[in-house]
């Protein structure tokens, strides 16, 4: 696999003086999806904007399959297709109209086949003659992303396309974006819905306070920054922790039972002994559950470390 | 050169003058028409002849000077102001088109719907009084450059204005007075020497003196002036777009 979007120490300071992205490189795989985690106003927008070309940057550099983003525009931007953030359509156009339009604004030929085959996959094929202003706003961003995928594009940026979309169309939308990858499509999505960065990325990347903190596939930083914690029933529930087990990272629930958090890339995860020691102090087990911390925990862990 | 990316934004611009062409057309057929009674009509049953041509006909150039001006402006810096206010100019950003071919798609859209009006009230012109077209080929070359120019300087202001209050500032504080002042009523010769010179400062007269020179074949400044000052002005408009694609001014943070 080869870069297809390249950054190199992006730097973006708005006219006000505020510093946006510090420093940014990253490299994204041709056919991958990456999922770009990041709080409010750390810069994730800012970053897509650039390399789309709709915010001049700072400093640095962006090709895009091997395009510089500024010298070679017309080949870097003919491959991206943008989903933005802003649901910005105009109002009195049909959707087959905007739609159309976008297509030849990238310097493609009208393909009405083409065109029908996703608006028919967007569920828009029955309301392609009708104004974008009598649409739900869920019916809009389907038609941002039909506008975004108007001209085949080999780059997808979709910019918090699932903010404000109800469940239906969300399940709808990756299934999109899974069709999508598997015609090699690469993908580079950014939601505030955590769950659904770790159901469908690749690779994560988590920007706080205009920095890249990470990137990394998403299983092997699972496997590194994940805890898993096993929740222990107990016959009799406890008021308090019994003394020969404050040597262990236990805590009490609210039931009583016991929940110990372990590492599971750690040498010894301490479970035969607490198992053990725990007949010792004579307490009953009625039942053990054990759980996974989610790519969330992680993602809360990372941005309280690195702070506001 | 992206000339699929030209002909969607002009088509695209096209089609928004098809939804509303009924008020395309009516109104400024509308409004010229009571342009002739009360100037035609009325002044003209008193002026009765300026430089041997009725008054009636003389105003004609005048007049679709006045509208054409008014309307590449408006329908250019409209066409550019609209997607900057509701945000869709994301997309003319991201594109593989160069700043030149969005202009081009724009200011070709607003030029032809000038000129088709331009046209319009010329017919309409026609129910009213005799024409006779001295230079017709010049008369056209006249109207279109204008379009063309003033759409250029239309888009610049649709550019430049961060509200709707400046968008239609300029047009009405600049362009009309301008107009109005620069001999579409009336031949300068009219007036006195004083305010003649001070005339020869308003770039519109040598607009219509041309225009009205490939009419009747008579002008107050030569044709040659007329010439060069539109395409002094055209090229102004093209640098400011130029200096404006560089530095992404009010386009791009
Ligand atoms: N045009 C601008 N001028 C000045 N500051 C800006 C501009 N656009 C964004 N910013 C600032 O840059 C920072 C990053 O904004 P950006 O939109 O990239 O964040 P984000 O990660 O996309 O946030 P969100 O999750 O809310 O969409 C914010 O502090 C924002 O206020
Ligand atoms: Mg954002």
């Amino acid at each position: 696999m080869s870069a297809i979007v390249s950054v190199k120490g992006l730097g973006k300071t708005y006219e006000g003086g505020f510093e946006a992205l510090r420093a940014v490189s990253l490299d994204i795989e041709e056919g991958e999806i990456l999922a770009l985690l990041g709080p409010n106003g750390a810069g994730k927008t800012t970053l897509i904007s650039i390399i789309c070309g709709i915010t001049n940057p700072s400093g640095g550099s962006v090709t895009v399959g091997g395009f510089d983003t500024i010298r070679d525009f017309r080949g870097a931007r003919a491959l991206i297709g943008l989903v933005p953030q802003e649901v910005s359509l105009e109002p009195f156009e049909s959707v087959i109209n905007t739609v159309r339009f976008t297509r030849g604004l990238f310097g493609k030929k009208r393909d009405d086949a083409y065109l029908e085959r996703i608006l028919r996959q967007l569920s828009l094929w029955d309301k392609r003659a009708d104004r974008i202003m009598t649409l739900s706003g869920g019916m809009k961003r389907r038609v941002l992303i039909a506008k975004a995928l108007s001209h085949q594009p080999r780059v997808l940026f979709l910019d918090e396309p699932t903010a404000g979309v109800d469940v239906e169309l969300r399940k709808d939308m990756w299934e999109i974006v899974r069709g999508l990858r598997a015609d090699g499509v690469t993908i580079i999505l950014t939601t505030h819905y955590i769950e659904e960065a770790e159901a469908i990325a690749d690779r994560v990347g988590v920007i706080n306070n205009g920095e890249l903190l990470l990137v990394e596939e998403k299983n092997a930083l699972m496997a590194r920054m994940g805890k898993k914690e096993l929740r222990i029933d107990l016959a009799r529930p406890l008021d308090a922790l019994p003394k020969p087990l404050e040597a262990y990272d236990l805590r009490l629930t609210d039931e009583g039972g016991l929940i110990y958090t372990y590492d599971t890339s750690a040498e010894k995860t301490g479970i035969t002994d607490l198992l053990a020691d725990l007949r010792h102090a004579g307490l009953h087990m009625v039942d053990l559950d054990t759980r996974q911390s989610s790519l969330e925990d992680i993602f809360v862990d990372l941005v309280r470390e690195d702070g506001p | 050169m992206n000339l699929q990316a030209i002909k969607a934004i002009y088509l695209f611009e096209m089609s928004r003058t098809m939804r509303t062409l009924g008020q395309s057309i009516v109104s400024p057929v509308l409004s010229t028409s009571l342009y002739f009674v009360v100037f035609g009509a009325a002044i003209g049953s008193r002026i009765d002849q300026v430089e041997g041509v009725s008054y009636g006909a003389f105003i004609v150039p005048g007049l679709i000077m006045l509208t054409v001006l008014t309307q590449a402006v408006s329908n250019a810096s409209f066409g550019i102001y609209f997607p900057k206010f509701i945000g869709t100019v994301y997309e003319l950003l991201s594109a593989p088109a160069s700043f030149y071919e969005i202009v081009i798609g724009y200011v070709g859209a607003a030029a032809t719907k000038a000129l088709a009006i331009g046209l319009i009230i010329l017919a309409t012109a026609n129910f009213f009084v005799d024409l006779s077209i001295v230079h017709p080929f010049w008369m056209l070359g006249f109207l279109v450059l204008t379009c063309f120019s003033f759409a250029l300087f239309g888009f610049i202001l649709g550019i430049w204005a961060q509200n709707f209050e400046q968008l239609q500032l300029v047009p009405l504080l600049v362009i009309t007075p301008l107009v109005f002042l620069g001999g579409s009523f009336y031949s300068i010769s009219m007036l006195p020497p004083a305010w003649q010179t001070v005339t020869l400062f308003n770039p519109v007269v040598y607009l219509v003196s041309g225009f009205r020179w490939s009419f009747f074949g008579m002008a107050d400044v030569s044709v040659g002036f007329s010439l060069l000052a539109i395409g002094l002005f055209t090229v102004l408009c093209l640098a400011m777009i130029a200096w404006i694609f560089r530095t992404g001014y009010r386009l791009r943070s």
